[in-house]
């Protein structure tokens, strides 16, 4: 074998070859471009396409879902005031009622003392004025018969008299 | 690492034995084939083969490694798979010429008996059609082994792609890729996104298709010329010219004003035009016939090398040699694995670089980057 | 020794593409050493450069080739 010859074909392009690969690879090109690389290209970019707009409604829905966090939290805060400020009012009411009754009591209390001090007062005066009456008519009484003792003779009524009124007024 | 080196080892020399014992008989069939067709060969790289077989035809019998070698690069019309002389398994393939005073004619090869026979005034020489008529100038467009192959690569791409663009519209696109479609969807992202869109820009949907046809012809290719019965088609010269022209024409086709002005009215002074046309002009072409050289020259010398380094146990006529050349063989098959994938990508960045200065709006920087792609 | 002319012509193109990719293959690997982040970016730059220096080297063996055939 030349090895002359199988160098020259070596680096020599033969015609036949040339003819089939340009035949071949031209059709290649254009039946792919248009069967396979079209629609998987077309696939391919749809599916980034899906992708990142899932990827993007996954972040807004993170987005949201975070604004909702916040909401849910204001709302708990502001349940929170609402709890508090509802409590207050309770005790303050409470607190009112509480004093107020106090006051009433007291109130009563005292009017009741009043009363009591009053009947007191009343039943004592009464008394006082019932026990000057026996008195009186105790005095009465004794008086007469002191006077129908004494009162044997003038001089001594009338000096009894004297004495007597003496006494009277001085009470 | 030890272990494994050890495992290594006795793997590969159990695999020599067979490999060995196989060529041991081929060669004697070999040599009984060179008794009726004498041998012609004289090449430096010859080696003397042991005397095999009986007594009586203890005769010098060479093996031709640079033959051997030129045999599995070239193109053919058989399609050989093992066996030499007689015990030859190989697939003839039709032959188709055209002659300048017969016309289109078509039959199978296997009339030449693989070159030890003619077919009327034709005949088989060194893989060429030769007629014996002297005013018949033929032109061969034999489906020849490489032809076969593209063939078979063609469909084999076509239908590949086509099934994915298919699984695309049955299961949508919502849905993760599976089987050969999550295989391929990486590669063509790659494809589109880091040689395509990186060095064209914005119009580089257009160039695409070209661009992935481009890539899978040659790295389908690339993998089933690696196989040892597989034809060496990005190894020839004819195919990667083809590739190189259509890139050729793709890009000055597509060319706008920026890139035409940069040639034919370079930045530099009036009084070097003389100089920077032809320059620019030249290198319009020189940068694809780089792509056509560097993939061909690649391929080419890949396959010399893991044939050559196989030949060493026949060049030294030593059992002894056989685990290095194996190991050496099996580090090269490995590295060449990474260069068919290397050079599809290569092949396919080089081509959408040159578009991307065809088509560039600032044309400056690029222009220059070019010029350095042509040397 | 028919070729072998040839032979030391082949040898001194990948001589040459020998320091060229290694020059690149160390630069590189400062260059990721420096700027881990660039990686990619050095990476494709690394590979485009030592595809041609080795497109040099293979013209070289190229020629050699043809004329080493005699």
């Amino acid at each position: 074998m030349n090895s002359l010859f199988i160098l020259g074909s070596l680096t020599t392009p033969g015609i036949g070859l040339i003819v089939w690969t340009s035949l071949v690879f031209i059709l290649l090109v254009l039946l792919l471009s248009k069967y396979a690389w079209k629609p998987i290209l077309a696939a391919i970019k749809t599916r980034e396409e899906n992708i990142a707009h899932a990827l993007s409604s996954a972040e807004s829905a993170l987005n949201d879902m975070r604004e909702l966090q916040s909401n849910n939290e204001k709302i708990l805060v502001q349940a929170r005031e609402e709890r508090d400020a509802l409590l207050k009012e309770a005790r303050d009411t409470k607190d009112a009622i509480i004093s107020e009754a106090k006051a009433k009591a007291t109130k009563e209390t005292d009017r009741i003392l009043a009363t009591a001090r009053e009947q007191i007062l009343n039943e004592k005066n009464a008394a006082i004025s019932d026990l000057k009456n026996q008195v009186a008519s105790l005095s009465i009484e004794i008086a007469e018969k002191i006077l129908r003792s004494e009162l044997s003779s003038d001089d001594k009524q009338k000096a009894l008299v004297n004495t007597l009124m003496k006494d009277v007024n001085l009470n | 690492m030890g272990p494994k080196i050890k495992i290594f080892k006795q793997k590969s020399t159990l695999f020599l034995l067979v490999f060995a014992l196989f060529s041991l008989v081929s060669l004697k069939t070999y040599a009984s084939g060179q008794e009726e067709h004498p041998a012609t060969e004289s090449d430096s790289l010859s080696a003397v083969a042991p005397h095999v077989g009986g007594h009586e035809e203890a005769k010098e019998e060479k093996v031709n490694i640079t033959k051997v070698a030129f045999e599995h690069i070239l193109d053919s019309h058989y399609w050989h798979f093992w066996g030499e002389g007689h015990e030859t398994v190989a697939l003839p393939l039709p032959c188709i010429i055209y002659s300048s005073t017969k016309g289109v004619q078509f039959f199978s090869s296997a009339v030449f008996e693989h070159g030890h026979a003619s077919f009327g005034a034709y005949s088989l020489v060194e893989e060429e059609i030769i007629s014996a008529d002297p005013q018949e100038k033929i032109t061969d467009l034999s489906i020849t082994k490489n032809v076969v192959q593209l063939l078979l690569s063609a469909a084999l791409i076509f239908w590949i792609f086509t099934s994915i663009a298919k699984s695309y519209k049955t299961t949508g696109v919502t849905s993760a890729p599976k089987g050969k479609q999550s295989f391929f969807e990486p590669l063509i992202t790659f494809v589109r996104d880091d040689i395509a869109k990186d060095n064209i820009g914005a119009k580089s949907d257009k160039f695409v298709p070209y661009l992935l046809t481009v890539f899978f012809l040659i790295l389908i290719n690339n993998v089933l010329g690696m196989i040892p019965i597989g034809a060496n088609l990005t190894g020839n010269i004819a195919f990667t010219f083809v590739l190189a022209t259509c890139t050729l024409i793709i890009t000055n086709v597509n060319a706008n004003k920026n890139y035409w002005m940069h040639i034919l009215m370079p930045p530099v002074p009036k009084a070097l035009y003389i100089m920077m046309i032809p320059l620019e002009i030249v290198g319009i072409f020189t940068k694809p016939f780089a792509l056509m050289i560097r993939l061909f020259a690649n391929m080419t010398a890949g396959h010399i090398i893991v044939i050559s380094l196989i030949g060493l146990i026949f060049v030294f006529q030593s059992l002894w040699v056989s685990p290095v050349a194996v190991a050496f063989t099996l580090f090269i098959d490995v590295l060449e694995c990474l260069v068919a994938l290397l050079q599809a990508y290569i092949f396919t960045l080089l081509t959408s670089q040159f578009i991307g200065a065809a088509v560039a709006e600032h044309h400056h920087e690029e222009g220059h980057e070019g010029e350095e792609h042509a040397h | 020794m028919t070729g072998s002319i040839a032979a030391i012509g082949a040898g001194l193109s990948a001589i040459g593409a020998g320091i060229g990719i290694g020059l690149i293959g160390g630069h590189a690997v400062e260059a990721i050493a420096r700027q881990p982040e660039m990686y990619n970016k050095i990476q494709t730059t690394m590979i485009i450069a030592a595809a041609l220096v080795e497109g040099v080297a293979l013209f070289g063996v190229v020629v050699a080739l043809m004329q080493g055939g005699n």
